[in-house]
């Protein structure tokens, strides 16, 4: 239980998506524009990444590492299947935003049309895929893969909440106008991982 | 029976593999148009690959490769992609090219495989590839398509080597592992600053302000 929470933690404060991985950057800078979508969106990651992490989890584990599919018959111990991993993951992770957008579409279509063209866009949010990926290279079980896939689409939904409120009130400074929109949110971003660089030293 | 008709029909004279418009096609990607600081795309691998030089050489060649060959195989097929599952039919053959270029990689620069890890395999959520293939090969024939892909290939490396060059010179006082302060004889301290990801940001931020300053391409907040 205490290793749960170390992990959770870890992956929300320590090793942040956004500002120590710098994964998901595409949509964290189209969407950041007002807290409000920001939240939306935020939320429907956290939902994605804890849904797919320990889908692809299992995938891993039971289909693709060396000797995986021993449990359909003995004579599959020397399989190697590792290589399809990145298919695999990206069709899981697809299929299960389509899936997402579905039932939004169905059950809430309020939030729906809030959300619009950025909830197909999950699919090739990288830190959903980047996830997987990191997960896959750590020892995780299936609880822990499970903890981390929330606990990083939560890091993932405070960055962008985060950096949503300041851009909506650096509208009234006077930038230097080339340095208007990418340009300044860029060195807000860095500025922020700085801040968020001070977590490393707690030890958990 | 007997009046064969012998006019051909008149064939559009073929366009030059790289007549004006194709080459527009290429260079427009490398400043005006280019994918990283106007288009707004695949800024993840930008930052976190960019350390040093080699690393993001070699990501810019896989990520060229990949967006060329992606957007001229989605080209090839795209009037038959029904557009409900169109995202999973461009990423699944996305993937197959990541992988391809993930097994070439391990097989031939397995050091700096290592040292890009994740980011090959993030390659098939990179924007830039997706973008384009919505943006471009969907609607276009396969070779402007193949040379789109070159063209924002091309423009995703030149932000990527900029970056590095910057991070590393000012980081470790290197290029390419070389030394440059040490063997022109300068007393140098390396910037922990350049070494972080933040530091990526700040010079990208940077490097953005110059372009726009240049090219007079400016945003509304």
């Amino acid at each position: 239980m205490e290793n749960l929470i170390s992990i959770g933690v870890r992956s929300i404060f320590i090793d942040n998506m956004i500002f120590a991985y710098f994964l998901g950057m595409c949509s964290f800078l189209a969407v950041s524009k007002n807290v409000k979508t920001a939240f939306g969106l935020g939320v429907a990651v956290i939902f994605v990444l804890g849904m797919t992490i320990p889908l692809n989890w299992m995938l891993q584990n039971y289909v693709l590492n060396e000797g995986a599919l021993s449990w359909i018959s003995p004579e599959f111990a020397t399989i190697d299947l590792s290589f399809l991993g990145f298919l695999l993951f990206i069709a899981v992770i697809s299929a299960f935003t389509q899936l997402t957008e579905m039932a939004v579409e169905k059950f809430s279509p309020a939030l729906y049309g809030s959300l619009g063209i950025f909830l197909p866009l999950i699919a090739v949010n990288c830190s959903i895929l980047g996830g997987s990926l990191f997960m896959i290279g750590r020892p995780y079980t299936l609880a822990e893969a499970t903890v981390f896939g929330f606990g990083s689409g939560i890091g993932w939904l405070l960055a962008i909440v985060a950096l949503a409120a300041i851009r909506e009130k650096l509208k009234y400074s006077n930038v230097p106008a080339p340095l208007r929109g990418l340009g300044i949110t860029f060195i807000l971003v860095g500025l922020m991982s700085l801040g968020f660089l001070s977590f490393m030293g707690f030890a958990i | 029976m007997s009046e064969v008709s012998t006019a051909v029909p008149s064939v559009k004279p073929a366009e030059p593999l790289l007549s004006k418009k194709n080459r527009k096609l290429i260079s427009n990607p490398l400043d005006a148009d280019n994918p990283i600081t106007v288009q707004v795309l695949g800024i993840c691998s930008a930052l976190a690959v960019t350390v040093q030089m080699k690393p993001a050489i070699v990501m810019s060649l896989a990520v060229m490769f990949v967006t060329a060959f992606s957007n001229l195989f989605i080209s090839l097929i795209r009037n038959t992609i029904p557009s409900r599952i169109r995202i999973i039919v461009q990423l699944s053959i996305v993937a197959l090219w990541v992988i391809i270029v993930d097994q070439l990689l391990k097989a031939y620069v397995y050091d700096v495989s290592k040292q890009l890890s994740v980011f090959v395999g993030l390659i098939i959520t990179n924007c830039i590839i997706m973008g384009r293939l919505e943006a471009f090969a969907m609607g276009n024939k396969p070779w402007p398509s193949f040379l789109d892909g070159i063209g924002n290939g091309l423009g995703y490396g030149v932000i990527l080597v900029s970056v590095a060059f910057f991070r590393e010179l000012m980081g470790s006082g290197s290029l390419f592992g070389f030394k440059v302060f040490e063997t022109a004889g300068i007393p140098f301290i390396g910037n922990g600053l350049m070494m972080l990801p933040a530091g990526a940001c700040i010079i990208l931020g940077l490097l953005i302000w110059a372009q726009r300053a240049r090219n007079g391409y400016r945003e509304a907040h």
